[in-house]
């Protein structure tokens, strides 16, 4: 059966899998034999898939970043111990029990990286995107912080301290942005909309412009 | 191990692919693989480190070639048969093989939500007193085991700082193996990039690494 089920995958230009119906249908037949042998449920399964498409993502990172903006006593909780400032608005989970948050600031830009795997916060930022989980970012990330924050458009001053964090164990880090000048009369809420799923990873800088 | 998933510091893989608007999962199985990973692991039979060393142990043009969630695929699909969960001739077939008996998924869906909202909390009770304090010279060892490690090879025999002290942790490299959870202290250690890279390293710039008590001496 060479596949050819490539129809809804068109318009990413990454190289994402060489023989895309092949794992597919490996999948396919795997999960029909656990539910076969009643190793998982599949309703189970639907609602974990709906769980990271629709509910844990970024937004709940943003809103954590947002309101340390707008409340100091929040903020120096969340950098004092981010796993409690964090499970107080109610995000916990595989990939988030030991949270540690490392503000940015004029002076201090922090990158967030996992060399060995693909280490990620998990209940604050979702899945990781492909480009976190890939061999260029774990590779260059630690030895050139600087040059990969140029791929990414940001540009960081040479007397600015760039900290890499390598994610070696079970601690996730979330990055704290700078809160972006102009943005003092706007609400929590518009302002959790401007943050982006990269701000927090360390490889984007806000504008007030900028849509996440 | 020393394999190509240790990737600190390699070059000539190439620009970092940034794609807009990205989607969670880029197709259905994708997502399927990510939750059959979550559901098999509620049997218990395996951890977080030994499904990390599954993949590292990928041959490594394999590695290399295949996307995450074909990693997660291959590596998931080993743990299930070295741990019995089903056998070699079942994957091959797709089918339970006759007279296999029906078990009760250990994750059912009204176990999800709970499921999701617990961690697999790795911090065990400090109770051995820390050799290492936050501002202390550390080195860290020239180690080269065959089996799992969370000491990454960029480090090894470098010098840094203790930053913090994260508490008493799991250790991966005897946890991964089934050789138990051998607690002990986890710091974040604060190398200048220099120290790693040479010269050529902004002065400014350092990377911060997690690592275990064992992975390091006193300097």
């Amino acid at each position: 059966m060479q596949g050819h089920a490539h129809g809804q995958e068109h318009g990413h230009d990454h190289d994402h899998q060489v023989v895309p119906s092949d794992p597919a249908l490996r999948t396919k037949a795997l999960e029909s034999l656990l539910v076969e042998k009643g190793l998982v449920d599949p309703k189970a399964l639907d609602a974990l898939v709906d769980a990271y498409e629709n509910k844990i993502g970024p937004r709940n990172g943003a809103r954590i970043v947002a309101r340390a903006w707008v409340d100091p006593a929040y903020k120096k909780r969340l950098l004092a111990d981010g796993g409690a400032a964090i499970a107080e608005m109610g995000y916990e989970g595989a990939q988030g029990e030991h949270m540690v948050v490392v503000e940015n600031t004029p002076k201090v830009h922090n990158l967030v990286v996992c060399t060995l795997c693909s280490c990620y916060p998990w209940p604050v930022l979702g899945l990781p995107p492909v480009w976190y989980k890939s061999a260029p970012y774990r590779s260059r990330a630690v030895m050139e912080p600087r040059g990969v924050l140029r791929e990414f458009g940001v540009e960081v001053s040479e007397d600015t301290e760039v900290r890499v964090w390598d994610s070696t164990a079970e601690i996730r880090y979330l990055v704290l942005p700078e809160r972006p000048a102009g943005t003092e009369k706007l609400s929590e809420e518009e302002l959790a909309a401007l943050i982006t799923r990269d701000s927090m990873i360390g490889v984007d800088k806000l504008t007030p412009g900028a849509k996440p | 191990m020393n394999g190509v998933h240790d990737m600190g510091g390699m070059h000539g893989m190439g620009p970092i692919q940034h794609e807009k608007n990205e989607p969670v999962f880029h197709a259905a199985w994708e997502g399927r693989v990510y939750a059959i990973n979550r559901a098999i692991g509620a049997w218990g039979k395996w951890n977080l480190d030994a499904s990390r060393h599954e993949i590292e142990r990928l041959p490594p043009a394999d590695y290399l070639r295949m996307s995450y969630y074909e990693k997660w695929l291959a590596g998931r699909t080993e743990l299930l048969v070295k741990h019995g969960l089903v056998t070699r001739e079942e994957i091959e077939s797709g089918k339970p093989a006759a007279g296999s008996a029906k078990a009760t998924p250990a994750l059912t869906l009204a176990g999800v939500t709970a499921a999701l909202a617990r961690g697999n909390y790795r911090r065990v009770d400090p109770k051995a007193k820390a050799r290492f304090k936050a501002g202390q010279h550390v080195r860290a060892l020239n180690l080269n085991p065959a089996g799992h490690t969370r000491l990454p090879r960029y480090a090894r025999g470098k010098q840094g700082v203790i930053a913090r002290h994260h508490g008493i942790f799991v250790f991966p490299d005897t946890n991964a193996h089934f050789l138990g959870e051998q607690p002990r202290h986890l710091y974040s250690v604060h190398f200048a990039a220099r120290e790693l890279w040479g010269a050529t390293a902004s002065p400014r710039d350092s990377v911060f690494i997690d690592m275990w008590e064992s992975y390091l001496e006193r300097l």
